[in-house]
């Protein structure tokens, strides 16, 4: 019998089914799987990253201790804060979005799946990448922000910071992919009657989120791609012995570095803004008020950077100016916390496990939030900064609130992801554990802070009181961990014996719930009617639906283009690497613009970038001619562009063997460095262009391009005019002086 | 191995054994800071006790009793601005109060204020100790500063390599060295004592060990202090130190530091003229005795591994009479 006609029967399927479950899941599209490699991922790094700090607390437990040296000590604090923002929090929190967010909103799949997979994969490359360097001598020792020129090769010679750079650039591209696709499957894959102002507000978070991460993610990329010019060609951009500036480093990093812990934060205010609603058994209160704060948070973190440098020697004018944004950004945040409160207040709370982590959540947030206003005050920061006091906000912050706000999530998505609940008892031991080894290890800190103790010392001397809240911080490391490892065996066990969740254990609200648990392939038979925020409560309690008594805007949404948004994000990220690039420029050319230009050709330059915009006309044409089914015209216009475009890029080469001649290099002077950087980066934009318009120019010529996927080509014509945008203003400030 | 060094109480007994420094300032700068930081650790208190009251009020209170539901309330605009206004007031008084710190307590730059005249206290930061001038008196030592009680200082911070941060928790802001500009803080000690100073930006492998104190005297004894230090190294007199200067002379130790009034001039390392007169070596990791001192000369890299002095293996003859020169030098 042929195979075709077994097919029918179960026999062949579940042979299929186990015999390719390991490669399903190394080769799934589906978001749902790639959500939990999120996760398992992140949690296998969780324990790497907390090993490493437990052994440093082992370290600080007593004066003078001599269990580790500097060196090591150094690799892993360095290591610690790195694995815990790039390959624990950002991961886990991409991994909850990516589960949750398709369902929330109705919607079978992201918008891209196979980007999706993508995005996932640079992960573990990344990890793999950055650990790796423990086998080249040494891991990077300059500190998870690796100021310059400590982080320089005359610093810090071995190899190790080279990994740490490459390894985010890695990460950095993951979370910039994964980030476009969340903002257009929120924006384009909602079920009908999903309007924005309906979603919940998890989802509201992810959309926000994602857009900080295409603004903050590329000013990471600049930075680090500056540094890794510097250590491996010879560029001195950071080192100030060779004209460099060692406070440009701390800029370009805190732009990416500040709007990166709300990045940290709002997604875990989104899981919060779930859980809290459904164990007060209410809607969550001020939905709009929580989701435009979100928006204000959002806007005012691209603005504040500076108060990670309030001590490097700012003018008081830009001291001001931080301290008092960084100060405004409370009251916002001041704004949610009130409303998860007044959820509670009067609704009929239920202490699961996930409310209580929840609850835990909402009390250390706070904490942490406080000290930060006391940060925000700058001559406070002038004496705390660099400290314990330092290390307990941040740990507050991100450890007992998005961490805390994960175990919130863990334990009520679990169900949903598994079919299985995680057993309540080992919860509300795991749950004790973490919240007194937490506080254990992180509030005596504060104290430390005060008595003088900086930061990132792998010993002390025996000053009064160090070592007892010393010794009592390495405790608390120790419950904590104890805490995590409840928790595993916790999700181990329940896997193979937990008790059976069905579709809505919880009797909750939003869309996720309205399907089985763990979801089918495609997520939903059939999505129930969406009139209010809370569609699965309006299904499950018809008399106090909530489109009864709170009316919400009518879904009145334009349709979008997938490709067309996706391009437009992902050009937003460029424009943001360029711009701090062309910043780097201005900021070393500015006082001898005029004497470095002179080894350029203008009027030769001026003539190329004539051909590079033509080239944009060209591109134009045709787009119009594969909308109108032309497809002579279009290959035609298209081979001119790709023509033009080789033009271009053949010029450019010649300039650059004219200036290597003229012994101009990338590492001569500060010009060279930034000339190259500059306009090697633009080049390699256009030549990626190319390849892309070449694969779209051979799909034409095979007839494998319609008029139905112009779309999709004016997405990448949409790149192709930004590249060209960009080399007007590149034009501009390298060769006509603008600026400089 | 270790409990030789440094954990020894006499180093706890020299300098001010102060349990919260942060919160003992001695100097005006720093008793501004503590008081602002108590005004809004006070306001903070007050925020967090109204908010865990409310929680756990609700937590007790509104405890889920069986099926019955809650009244869905959606939200109040009432409510919205009830609650952001009171916040907003603070934020914004805290906002003219931290403006206000920032311009009293800032130090504008030198070429500001006094173009012509050279700072008070110059203190340039190597990897991992403190070079510390005096420009008008061309006084020049190491990892400990003096200062006449009651004077407003004007003092330069450099850095010679990475960045590090100069913090003294009792008198007053941190301020960062970075390479490549000057950075300027107002030094001022209200009082008479001692006080620790460490190293606050991380700056290698060294930089737990990267201590100074601040003596703070009456201005005579500030004075004569001073003279002292300007003064080049007198010559040894006893047969031991003569040898020990021969051998420091004859190897590299000059390479590195400089001992005024020989042909030293090097400042990779601290300048030794008048080492014998610190109380700590090693930028704080063990105090200054003939013992300790024969110890670090034994093998550096076993106090502060890392840093770069190399080890001369001198033999117990050498040691002793190294050590006595360098004992001399007061």
């Amino acid at each position: 019998m042929s195979i075709e006609s077994l097919s029918g029967s179960g026999l062949v399927e579940r042979e299929d089914e186990n015999r390719s479950s390991l490669l399903e899941w190394f080769s799934s599209v589906d978001h749902k799987q790639i959500g939990i490699l999120y996760i398992c991922t992140a949690l296998v790094f969780l324990l790497i990253g907390g090993l490493e700090a437990v052994v440093m607390r082992i370290q600080l437990i007593t004066p003078n201790n001599t269990f580790i040296g500097p060196r090591l000590f150094d690799q892993l604090f360095t290591m610690h804060g790195t694995t815990m923002v790039f390959l624990v929090g950002m991961p886990i929190l991409t991994g909850f979005a990516n589960y949750l967010v398709p369902l929330m909103i109705g919607a079978s799949d992201v918008a891209f799946p196979r980007l999706n997979a993508f995005g996932f994969w640079l992960v573990p490359l990344g990890g793999i990448l950055l650990h790796y360097s423990f086998l080249t001598g040494s891991a990077p020792n300059a500190g998870w922000f690796s100021y310059a020129p400590l982080s320089e090769r005359a610093y810090t010679s071995l190899q190790g910071v080279d990994y740490w750079l490459i390894a985010l650039l890695v990460l950095g591209i993951g979370s910039v992919s994964s980030a476009i696709n969340l903002i257009v499957t929120i924006i384009v894959c909602r079920a009908p009657g999903m309007s924005i102002q309906r979603v919940p507000l998890f989802v509201w978070m992810m959309l926000i989120t994602s857009v900080l991460i295409i603004l903050a993610i590329p000013a990471l990329n600049s930075a680090l791609v500056l540094l890794l010019i510097d250590r491996t060609l010879g560029a001195a951009f950071f080192e100030p012995s060779r004209g460099g500036n060692s406070l440009l480093w701390q800029h370009f990093f805190w732009i990416f570095g500040h709007p990166e812990v709300y990045i940290l934060a709002l997604p875990a205010f989104g899981m919060i803004s779930e859980i809290i609603p459904v164990f007060s058994r209410r809607p969550i209160y001020g939905y709009e008020f929580v989701a435009a704060s979100t928006l204000a948070i959002a806007i005012l973190s691209v603005g504040v950077w500076g108060h990670h440098m309030f001590a490097v020697g700012m003018s008081p004018v830009y001291n001001t100016f931080f301290s008092i944004g960084s100060l405004l950004i409370a009251i916002p945040t001041g704004i949610k916390v009130l409303n998860w409160t007044a959820t509670l207040w009067r609704g009929s709370i239920q202490l699961t496990t996930a409310m209580c982590f929840a609850i835990a959540f909402l009390i250390q947030f706070v904490i942490g939030g406080l000290t930060g206003v006391m940060f925000a005050v700058a001559p406070i920061d002038w004496q705390l900064t660099q400290t314990y006091f330092v290390v307990a906000h941040f740990h507050y912050v991100l450890f007992g609130g998005t961490i805390f706000a994960l175990f919130a999530g863990g334990f009520y998505w679990f169900p949903k992801m598994t079919g299985r609940m995680l057993d309540e008892r080992l919860g509300t031991i795991t749950f004790w554990l973490l919240v007194v080894g937490f506080n254990l290890t992180f509030f005596v800190q504060h104290f430390l802070g005060m008595m003088g103790m900086p930061r990132r010392t792998y010993t002390y001397g025996d000053h009064p009181g160090w070592h007892a809240l010393n010794a009592i911080s390495t405790l608390g490391a120790f419950v904590m961990s104890l805490g995590v490892l409840v928790f595993l065996w916790n999700v181990v066990r329940s896997l193979r014996e937990g008790a059976v969740a069905g579709d809505n254990p919880w009797d909750a609200f939003t869309l996720e719930w309205a399907t089985s648990s763990p979801p089918g392939k495609d997520n939903f038979d059939h999505v129930p009617p969406i009139k209010s925020r809370r569609p699965v409560w309006d299904m499950n309690h018809p008399d106090l639906a909530d489109w009864k008594t709170s009316r919400t805007p009518e879904d009145r949404r334009a349709p979008h283009s997938v490709a067309k948004l996706a391009a437009a994000c992902f050009i937003v990220s460029e424009a943001m690497f360029f711009l701090l690039l062309m910043a780097a420029f201005i900021t070393f050319n500015h006082a001898t613009g005029a004497t470095s230009r002179k080894a350029l050709e203008v009027g030769r330059s001026a003539l190329f970038t004539f051909f590079l915009l033509s080239s944009s006309v060209t591109l134009s044409r045709a787009e119009r001619a594969l909308r109108h089914s032309q497809r002579r015209q279009f290959l035609g216009w298209l081979g001119i562009t790709l023509v033009l475009g080789l033009i271009f890029l053949l010029n450019q080469a010649y300039e650059y063997s004219g200036l290597l001649h003229h012994g101009i290099t990338i590492s001569s002077s500060l010009f060279g460095s930034t000339f190259f950087t500059l306009t090697g980066f633009h080049g390699l934009h256009v030549l990626g262009g190319l390849v892309v318009l070449t694969a779209m120019f051979v799909l034409g010529k095979t007839d494998r391009l319609s008029a139905r996927q112009s779309d999709a080509f004016t997405a990448v014509g949409y790149y192709w005019h930004f590249v060209d945008l960009v080399w007007i203003v590149v034009f501009s400030i390298v060769y006509l002086g603008v600026l400089t | 191995m270790r409990s030789d060094i440094c954990t020894s109480p006499q180093i706890d007994a020299m300098v001010a054994s102060v349990l919260v420094p942060v919160l003992d300032p001695a100097s005006p700068n720093a008793v501004t800071i503590r008081n602002i930081f108590l005004i809004v650790l006070l306001i903070s208190l007050a925020i967090f006790v109204i908010v865990v009251t409310l929680i756990v009020t609700s937590l007790v209170r509104f405890r889920s009793t069986g099926e019955a539901l809650p009244k869905q309330a959606f939200g109040s605009h009432t409510a919205e601005i009830f609650w952001t206004l009171p916040p907003l007031l603070i934020v914004l008084s805290l906002g003219v109060a931290s403006t206000r710190l920032i311009y009293s307590i800032s130090a504008a730059p030198l070429s500001q204020i006094a173009p012509t005249l050279p700072a008070d206290i110059v203190v340039v930061g190597h990897q991992w100790w403190w070079e510390i001038q005096y420009p008008r008196s061309g006084a020049t030592t190491a990892n400990e500063i003096h200062v006449p009680i009651g004077k407003k200082l004007c003092v330069q911070v450099d850095s010679a390599d990475v960045i590090h941060s100069f913090w003294l928790p009792q008198l007053g802001p941190k301020v960062d060295m970075v390479p490549g500009q000057h950075n300027f803080l107002w030094l001022e000690a209200d009082r008479a004592g001692t006080y620790e100073g460490a190293c606050s930006e991380f700056c290698g492998d060294q930089h737990a060990w990267m201590r100074f104190i601040v003596v703070a005297e009456p201005e005579a004894q500030y004075q004569a202090w001073l003279a002292v230090q300007a003064k080049p190294a007198q010559g040894p007199e006893s047969t031991i130190a003569l040898a020990g200067r021969s051998f420091v002379v004859a190897q590299t130790c000059l390479n590195c530091h400089e001992i005024r009034g020989t042909s030293a001039a090097a400042s990779a390392g601290p300048d030794l003229t008048h080492v014998a007169s610190r109380r700590q070596l090693g930028a704080g990791v063990m105090e200054n005795t003939p013992e300790t001192l024969e110890r670090w000369l034994a093998n550096p890299e076993a106090y502060k591994p890392g840093c770069k002095m190399p080890n001369f293996t001198m033999n117990h003859e050498q040691l002793q009479q190294v050590t006595a020169y360098l004992e001399s030098l007061r």
